[in-house]
């Protein structure tokens, strides 16, 4: 057996891991919108998030495709700022994953935010707080096994993902090669030693994580 | 001096109606708002905190305005400097009863956090969290929290009727404690008559978001008849002593009824006791309810 190239996790755990973060900082403004927000265009946006869950990953690649590339309303901007492609960089695949795992990272933290009771809420702002403290200090606070949930959640759908980045980033090692395709182009090979290896680390590695998230959810939901 | 003067239009059970008033109040008073349920009376108390806003009038508190509708005057909550007790005591159940009472002070104060925990009793669980305390114990901590920012206006949205009749009783007497020493005007909104009378220095009677009478409690709350009934077993809610005797208030069911004791007696009564009220010596009032039946030989 040669030697394992190590390089698709490393490039895994760097997508999922700033997918997660850009995911948390989006989420968590959109999410308290849907949860509270009274505007009329709720239900749209609400739709909008949840069409990853639905759509197959090859259409919203395709349409990424056609957002990001050089010509693509996204793709011509970035290029205009840094020079650079988004299709077939890394660049392009966290945008895209970050579209993908919208949902994981919404629908909990909303559920979340629905669910910490109202008079905590204005007993900090009749106690003096800001908005932004009282979000801080005392709603994320109470709801923080919808944060873990969303976080966890994000990070094991984008570790699996594959059918967008696909579209979006090809395969190119070092790159966009993430552990998904890298078992694809092996087993394509008919490279199936390599193939069980990075399958049986992914598995591995979600059932862990899922794992973990219950554990700690039960144990929160407990105090 | 609070003055405010509010309109806004309600929703109840019996469709909608407009709540409709205008008060005056004393720095150092204590009012408690009496009324039905659905009579607007926490709507009062939450357009005061700035929760809810109302559609004319005016709001002013020791000389700040906190509501005008003329000027479009509309203080958010937190510029109000209000103290808000929720019913359902709405402490934080992430931070510690300490972290709760120093969360809205203006200048953390560690010491004085302390002092309000051993007032109250609970110094010993100050690390600990509310969920695991009683109902009583709850409602301390967040009568503490809101008058740990010593507030320009304390409000109290019925802090006492989620509690057993008992704790009560404890915790009515430490709200007039407290209010006494800190000197905050306070509203408090109940359904309780018990409150008014061991509470309030006035009583205001709400009745479809329009005041129905106002005055001290004894004026409100007793009317001059008497009671029909022989033996009723109260609480004792009040002593006061008079020249000759000593008036006893006394909660009996949900009724309040004063009556007098030998003033000999006196040392033996205390608010909080239980007592038998009864008549020896009675003239019973007897009516007809039903036609006599016809005479049958």
């Amino acid at each position: 057996m040669n030697s394992l190239d190590l390089t698709p996790f490393w490039l895994t755990l760097e997508l999922s891991f700033w997918t997660t973060l850009i995911l948390l900082f989006l989420g968590i403004p959109l999410a308290h919108f849907l949860a509270h927000g009274r505007s009329r265009w709720i239900s749209l946006v609400e739709a909008l998030v949840s069409l990853p869950l639905v759509l197959p990953p090859t259409v919203l690649g395709f349409y990424l495709l056609l957002a990001l590339n050089k010509e693509g309303f996204i793709g011509s901007l970035w290029y205009r700022l840094f020079g650079k492609q988004l299709v077939f960089h890394f660049e392009g695949i966290l945008i895209a994953s970050v579209i993908y795992s919208l949902p994981m990272m919404v629908h909990p933290l909303t559920a979340g935010f629905r669910s910490v009771p109202k008079n905590l809420i204005e007993a900090s702002y009749t106690l003096g707080k800001s908005k932004w403290e009282t979000l801080i200090k005392v709603i994320l606070p109470n709801m923080k096994a919808s944060v873990l949930t969303g976080i966890v959640l994000s990070f094991a759908h984008t570790l699996g993902e594959f059918g967008v980045v696909l579209m979006v980033g090809g395969n190119i090692e070092g790159e966009t090669r993430v552990v998904s395709i890298a078992i694809y182009s092996a087993v394509e090979a008919l490279d199936y030693t390599t193939a069980h290896v990075y399958a049986f680390v992914l598995l591995l590695f979600s059932v862990f994580s899922l794992t973990a998230l219950y554990v700690l959810n039960r144990r929160w939901s407990l105090l | 001096m609070i003055r405010f003067s509010l309109k806004k239009k309600l929703h109840g059970a019996q469709g909608d109606f407009l709540l409709e008033l205008e008060f005056e109040m004393g720095a150092d008073e204590l009012i408690v708002i009496l009324g039905p349920s659905g009579s607007g009376k926490t709507t009062l108390l939450r357009m005061l905190a700035g929760l809810e806003k109302p559609e004319e009038g005016y709001i002013e508190v020791k000389g700040e305005v906190w509501y005008d509708s003329k000027r479009g005057i509309n203080l958010p909550p937190q510029k109000r400097d209000v103290g808000f007790v929720f019913q359902d005591y709405a402490l934080f159940p992430n931070m510690s009863l300490f972290e709760n009472i120093a969360f809205g002070m203006k200048k953390k104060d560690p010491q004085k956090v302390m002092e309000l925990l051993r007032l109250a009793g609970l110094e010993q669980l100050k690390d600990k969290k509310p969920s695991g305390l009683s109902g009583g114990q709850k409602q301390r901590v967040a009568l503490l929290r809101a008058l740990a920012k010593e507030p320009k206006l304390l409000l109290l949205d019925e802090p006492l009727s989620a509690l057993d009749p008992e704790t009560a009783i404890t915790l009515r007497e430490e709200i007039k404690k407290f209010q006494r020493s800190f000197n905050i005007p306070t509203i408090m909104v109940s359904h309780n008559r018990e409150d008014a009378l061991s509470l309030a220095s006035r009583v205001l009677l709400l009745s479809e978001g329009k005041i129905k009478s106002v005055g001290k409690p004894k004026d409100v709350l007793f009317s001059r008849r008497e009671s029909p009934k022989f033996s009723l077993n109260g609480i004792v809610l009040e002593k006061e002593i008079a020249e000759y005797a000593c008036i006893l208030s006394v909660a009996v069911g949900s009724e309040v009824v004063q009556v007098v004791a030998p003033k000999d007696q006196e040392k033996e009564f205390k608010p909080g006791d239980r007592v038998l009220l009864s008549t020896k010596a009675f003239v019973p009032i007897v009516r007809k309810t039903e036609a006599v039946l016809k005479k049958s030989l």
